[in-house]
């Protein structure tokens, strides 16, 4: 394994983090819902992104395509059934503010 | 052959690296969620080109095609069902936002500057055995039959997730 | 022959939806509860050897399931949960299409737990971890009713956070070893130096916290409340009786036995986040007036038992840990039971607003006593066991602190449960209350099962005791 592309992986390990970095923060300051779901779609991103620069880093490429793959589609799968609950919330309470999660007693 | 030319890193990759956590900022910042969600496809084609460099031809097109595709389309389309919160949103919380969110690039820099200087972290110890498995992604598929079970079913709970959640019934 | 704890129930969700397939539609609660009983059947029945056996299936589809004797366990209380939950939701949702529904989704989670107790990866763990968790999702929201959506959504966001943490682990690991398979990374770890082990430290850390969150222990059990409580009654019996279990602790287990080398601070962290989920769950549930949260927070004291086994790490405390696991899944789903036969006849599952519901609901009444009798630890019920070996291997290892801790609050378990069984059942019936009657069979008979179960495993284990506990030290 060249310290080539030992560089290049941790290059884009360093995206990662700020990825990652940048997703959490968000997550637990938005107060929109469809945002919460943006948030987690960014933090996805960014552990898809470290799959793939992990299996580069160590030859295991197209393992890690196949992971990444996967991971996409069940990251499609549960942005839909979030997007269904999501829908179903506006529906009712006709808003989107995740101050009304907070309210557990109604 | 994949792999066989050491991968030089080149000024495109930072540029890459530092457009992929910009867009990430920006899909997070954004007063408006629709500028939100078009951040996220963005977003999605930065990592959907540093896979291409990551020789992962595949995962990248997936990335692309749904990243960069289907999820934004989603997300245009219920941010348009759920539109009455937007107009409130724009005119109460920009500035807001902007304050609540100031620490976020600091705090990014901040941990990227400790990573790059505090390298050792960052080495992780060379693999066993860095032989390359014969390469070809079809054959991964012969071997991770169980995940292939695992998506379809997955694919399949969320249609029925789809139509549980959303279809409109005659309730009372 | 493992592939068919997967293949059944997808085929029979794909039965299930044929057009044209009424008749099996309406009795849809009856096809997912006798899939529920026949896998417990099975297993219980069945020598590993038998189940273990290549079919023909493996000539075509290369699936790589180990059966061990930790998951012959998952399989036994997986079998039940869901059996017990497709009873309860025949009663609960009158509607034969929405229940059909259900079922399915109900059927797909059966299909996530089996297949997470049987792969022998870590990604494929974590595809059918998914699966579950989607599952789950649709299960929480069902109702569409507020506090459902709030519930499901809560745990969405946490799971999405527990995905986030596992992967990471994952992708360090892959680094690591250049595979995902449990054996694989298994190898490449004992042969790092200690030098060399930060990123697998790294990777522990965060597979914890992702675990800590899908278990539902403290400080990551945010989402627990909301879910069991507002979830209709069928999936808050699933969900505390095995879900939490398999993805969490099931997970955890696997890790600790089969993947990362034993080491120390793993146990004491483990450790302490056991007692500390012991103390804030038993001390939450005190205060609690409805029934539903308060049997939330109760799970989240009991999973902390099973931690704290799991830290000691001796074998007797693992024993004992796993028998837990399964008990719980037995007492847990039969008081979630117990509550839903008081919302099914009563619509509520305030406690102020009740009271004296024994002369009433005499069954229902009896089999909650056993229940909370077990949870506490009282002999000769099951939970008594499990509890005894905990502590008495957290004494033999020398954690007195930590069993004495165990011991005192096994007495604040049994004081709140007290408080529920006396302000629900016992005292003077309400007026408002003349006209109950007693649960439907459909609730009834899982009851007595379920109480029957753990009276039977209790007086049976003093007998058991070497067989069980031999095999366990066999190897999991």
């Amino acid at each position: 394994m060249g310290s080539q592309e030992m560089a290049l992986s941790s290059l884009f390990g360093l995206g990662v983090v700020g990825v990652l970095i940048v997703g959490f923060y968000s997550l637990v300051s938005t107060r929109n819902l469809i945002r919460v779901l943006i948030a987690m779609e960014v933090l996805t991103k960014g552990v898809t992104l470290l799959l793939v620069t992990a299996g580069y880093a160590v030859h295991r490429i197209a393992l890690a395509q196949a992971l990444a793959i996967t991971l996409i589609i069940i990251e499609v799968a549960v942005v839909v059934v979030a997007i269904g609950v999501i829908l179903c919330f506006y529906r009712q309470r006709k808003s989107l503010d995740t101050a009304l999660l907070r309210d557990i007693k109604g | 052959m994949e792999g066989i030319n050491p991968d030089a890193m080149t000024s495109l990759d930072i540029i890459l690296v530092i457009g992929l956590v910009l867009a990430a900022l920006v899909t997070v910042m954004a007063a408006r969620v629709l500028r939100s969600a078009i951040g996220l496809a963005v977003a999605s084609l930065v990592v959907s080109i540093m896979m291409f460099r990551l020789n992962a031809p595949l995962a990248a097109v997936f990335e692309l095609s749904v990243c960069a595709g289907l999820i934004p389309v989603i997300f245009i389309s219920v941010i348009g069902l759920t539109r009455r919160l937007d107009t409130e949103a724009l005119t109460v919380r920009r500035h807001a936002k902007w304050r609540r969110f100031w620490p976020l690039p600091v705090l990014v820099l901040v941990v990227c500057g400790v990573l790059l200087v505090v390298r050792p972290v960052m080495d992780v110890p060379p693999p066993v055995a860095a032989a390359a498995a014969g390469g070809v992604r079809e054959v991964l598929w012969n071997l991770r039959h169980i995940d292939l079970i695992g998506q379809i079913v997955i694919l399949l709970v969320s249609a029925f997730g789809v139509v549980i959640l959303v279809k409109e019934t005659n309730r009372g | 022959m493992l592939e068919w704890f997967i293949l059944v129930p997808l085929a029979a969700v794909v039965l299930l939806n044929l057009p044209g397939a009424e008749f099996l539609r309406r009795r849809g609660a009856v096809v997912a509860a006798l899939l529920g009983a026949v896998q417990a059947a099975v297993v219980a029945a069945t020598p590993a050897a038998v189940l273990s056996r290549a079919g023909f299936i493996d000539n075509v589809l290369h699936l790589n399931l180990r059966l061990t004797n930790l998951s012959l366990v998952m399989l036994l209380a997986i079998g039940l949960a869901l059996a017990a939950a497709a009873m309860v939701v025949q009663p609960m949702l009158a509607d034969a299409r929405r229940r059909s529904n259900y079922v399915s989704v109900l059927l797909v989670a059966m299909i996530g737990m089996n297949g997470m107790v049987l792969v022998t990866d870590l990604f494929s763990l974590y595809v059918f971890l998914e699966v579950t968790s989607i599952a789950s999702f649709i299960l929480i929201a069902f109702s569409r009713q507020k506090h459902a959506l709030e519930g499901a959504f809560k745990y969405i966001i946490l799971s999405a956070t527990a995905t986030v943490f596992m992967l990471s682990a994952v992708a360090l690991l892959l680094m690591m070893a250049g595979a995902v398979d449990f054996d694989s990374v298994a190898a490449a770890l004992l042969t790092k130096t200690s030098g060399t082990m930060l990123p697998a430290r790294i990777a522990l850390g965060a597979f914890l916290c992702g675990l800590f969150i899908k278990g539902g222990l403290v400080p990551f059990h945010g989402w627990v409340l909301g879910a069991y409580s507002a979830a209709p009654a069928p999936t808050s019996v699933l969900l505390a009786g095995v879900v939490t279990k398999v993805s969490g602790i099931y997970a955890l287990l696997r890790l600790t036995i089969s993947v990362f080398p034993p080491s120390l601070p793993l146990n004491q962290v483990l450790m302490l986040v056991g007692a500390v989920s012991i103390v804030v769950g038993a001390l939450a549930a005190l205060g609690q007036t409805d029934m539903k949260r308060l049997l939330a927070y109760s799970s989240i004291s009991q999973v902390g038992y099973i931690v704290l086994g799991l830290g000691c790490g001796t074998d007797l405390a693992i024993a004992g840990a796993i028998f837990h696991v399964f008990n719980h899944a037995v007492f847990k789903s039969l008081l979630f039971v117990n509550a839903a036969a008081v919302e099914q006849r009563l619509g509520t599952t305030d406690m102020t607003r009740l009271g004296g519901l024994g002369g009433r609901m005499p069954l229902t009444s009896t089999t909650s006593v056993v229940g909370i009798l077990s949870t506490a630890g009282i002999p000769p019920l099951a939970g008594f066991w499990s509890k005894l070996l905990i502590i008495v291997a957290l004494w033999q290892a020398g954690f007195y602190f930590y069993a004495g801790l165990a011991v005192l609050f096994s007495v604040v378990t049994l004081a709140y449960l007290l408080v529920w069984q006396r302000r629900v059942f016992f005292g003077q019936t309400l007026p408002s209350l003349a006209g109950v009657r007693e649960a439907t069979a459909w609730l009834s008979v899982p009851e007595i099962i379920l109480a029957g179960l753990t009276i039977a495993v209790g007086l049976a284990f003093p007998f058991l005791a070497n067989t069980f506990l031999l095999r366990l030290h066999g190897g999991y």
